[in-house]
């Protein structure tokens, strides 16, 4: 089953065609890696799916509903979230409150603040921190401000999870540690959409993966036929 | 984040007690203190708690709202158009509230207006709605009405005190709540990082605007009871861009962090502007302006950092590389030396003995401040904090 379809989306930044015409769709309960060269379109996708950006023609739905034009917060609490490139943490805040504002304003139905101070320790221990929850997270390292992102991510209740380079800074260790995260959050029932560059990470995890160049969807399909693909191949190596 | 949690919570209760004691003796303070006093505290009350409203929502979200004077002037006008000299209108109360939800309604429209605008952008563009209430005003009265002003019902001072005495507790507590409630969680997100807050599921522009607006109706209300004590009003009175600036001045001098910080800054610098303004009414504006000036380099977080700074190094010894709390004290000592100096220079008739006093703590203050200049200089170079 679908929970998310683009047909034909497409995003102009200027004359700049970001995303072009392109067409994609995400299975429910599987893991979808986005690749591409730098500049390809990823993060823009990312942001027209979230509702940072509205596309200039084309339509995404989720579950269904057609969200391109809703507003972030509303596309949240449909059950979308996600973590960004740059990791966007709020640095002043504790840890903990940074995801206790994930379960006290992104969730569908809303949650009483017991419940979402409960919800927020679990969800730290579940992505790992060790360090103590109510350092301002400003002062974590960039794998532990990654870790707080994602728990912030999941705190809204998400059935699908936007993650944007979340593996990209880190060690080997760390980025293994990250990988065996993206299984246990698919364990858990939510739908992980992953931009990546580290290529191990990403064809050891997805089920499918989809190519942009230039805005365009280059090729989609399992991590084997996408390392064996000419196209994709000539786009990362040259020709 | 419980009502609930923090009930139970016995530093709560310490607070909310020691606070209401306070607030009993602020309330009796008319029946034993002459009536000079009595106007000067409604004044720092109001001035407290214009900053403390201004805080509610630029502390937070860091949106420089400079629109304090138009919800301050709305205030006064609607008390001079509800309470004439020929007589009231509406019972007193009844107008501080009207003249609350007017401010109100002005700061949903002009938030649903401009908190789209970030930055240097939304502070101008808030100033320009103050300029644009007063010249509107004016040209309606020139215009239209063909008046200039508005003369306003003399209230009585005791009367004036209480009402902005509760209309400073009110503001006390709905900050007090804000900021502790998941509503002020998400202000705080929105000051942070205001896309990832979006993107977490705040609903920032209705979060921005309600916030907005609900500082704005302390600011309308005191405006309201503060226009009864001016007897003639106009649109340069009321719309005053001062008011626009103080609150964003003494929440920086107080510190904008902390949650009493402002309250404290707001009382000590209004009365510290006052006492200038008595003392040396033709100088004033220059020590004045010579004291913001050291507070803003020397104390970057305001005086509760200073004291957070000081209660620090009391407990662990002086840090190696920021100066020392004692360098700080020295600081104000010496700007408080140059003070008492100044006024015994002009004062020359005064007692000799004070003379000498006076000239011991300039002189102190300034090689203390020397020796701290000296000391923040090394410290700098060490790679300090200054």
């Amino acid at each position: 089953m679908q929970i998310l379809e683009g047909e034909k989306v497409t995003k102009y930044f200027g004359g700049l065609a970001a995303v072009s015409n392109v067409d994609f769709h995400v299975d429910k309960g599987e893991v979808f890696g986005l690749i591409g060269p730098n500049g390809a379109g990823k993060t823009t996708l990312f942001n027209l799916i979230s509702g940072a950006f509205v596309p200039k023609s084309g339509e995404i739905k989720f579950k269904g509903k057609k969200i391109s034009g809703l507003k972030p917060h509303r596309i949240c609490r449909m059950g979308m979230a996600r973590t960004f490139q740059d990791v966007k943490i709020f640095g002043n805040m504790p840890a903990v409150d940074n995801v206790l504002l994930g379960s006290l304003f992104g969730t569908p139905t809303g949650m009483s603040s017991a419940a979402a101070a409960k919800e927020a320790t679990e969800l730290l221990d579940f992505v790992g921190l060790s360090v103590p929850r109510e350092t301002p997270a400003g002062g974590l390292t960039l794998v532990d401000q990654k870790r707080v992102g994602v728990a912030r991510a999941l705190a809204t209740k998400a059935d699908m999870l936007l993650l944007d380079e979340t593996m990209a800074g880190l060690t080997p260790t760390e980025t293994a540690e990250a990988m065996e995260l993206v299984t246990r959050i698919r364990d858990r029932g939510v739908t992980v959409f992953m931009i990546e560059h580290v290529m191990k990470a990403i064809m050891g995890v997805c089920d499918r993966i989809m190519v942009l160049h230039h805005g365009e969807k280059i090729a989609d399909g399992t991590p084997k036929e996408i390392a064996n693909s000419k196209k994709v191949i000539e786009v990362y190596l040259g020709e | 984040m419980d009502i609930t949690t923090f009930t139970s919570n016995k530093k709560f209760w310490i607070w909310g007690i020691s606070l209401l004691a306070v607030l009993a003796a602020l309330a009796t303070l008319p029946q034993w203190l002459g009536s000079y006093y009595v106007i000067l505290l409604k004044d720092i009350l109001m001035l407290v708690l214009i900053t403390v409203s201004w805080v509610i929502f630029s502390g937070p979200t860091g949106y420089m709202s400079l629109a304090s004077a138009a919800f301050f002037g709305v205030g006064v006008y609607t008390s001079a158009l509800l309470l004439p000299m020929t007589g009231a209108v509406l019972p007193l109360l009844l107008v501080i509230v009207i003249a609350g939800l007017v401010s109100f309604i002005l700061g949903l429209l002009a938030g649903a207006l401009t908190l789209r605008l970030k930055g240097i952008y939304f502070a101008v563009f808030t100033f320009g709605l103050v300029l644009l209430i007063q010249r509107f005003l004016l040209w309606f009265e020139m215009n239209i009405t063909h008046t200039r002003g508005r003369f306003v019902l003399l209230v009585e001072d005791n009367t004036i005190f209480y009402v902005m005495l509760a209309i400073f507790v009110a503001t006390l507590l709905t900050a007090y709540f804000i900021r502790r409630s998941k509503f002020g969680l998400a202000l705080q997100s929105i000051g942070l990082n205001e896309e990832a807050a979006a993107h977490s599921g705040v609903n920032v522009t209705r979060v921005k605007v309600i916030t907005f607006a609900i500082s704005a109706v302390f600011m309308g209300a005191a405006g309201a009871i503060y226009a009864t004590k001016l007897t003639y009003i106009d649109p340069y009175i009321a719309f005053n861009p001062l008011f626009s600036f103080l609150p964003v001045l003494m929440a920086i001098f107080g510190g904008l962090g902390s949650f009493y910080g402002p309250i404290i800054g707001a009382a000590l610098f209004s009365y510290l502007q006052e006492f200038l303004k008595t003392e040396f009414p033709f100088q004033y504006m220059i020590i004045f302006g010579l004291l913001l000036m050291a507070v803003i380099v020397f104390m970057p977080r305001g005086l509760v950092g200073l004291v957070q700074r000081l209660l620090a190094s009391l407990k662990e010894g002086p840090e190696e590389k920021s100066t020392p709390g004692w360098a700080i004290i020295f600081c104000l000592f010496g700007i408080l030396g140059g003070l008492v100096g100044w006024f015994i220079f002009r004062e020359r008739r005064g007692a000799r003995v004070l003379l000498k006093a006076g000239g011991v703590v300039t002189l102190i203050g300034g090689a203390a401040y020397l020796l701290m200049f000296l000391l923040t200089l090394l410290g700098g170079l060490g790679g300090g904090y200054f």
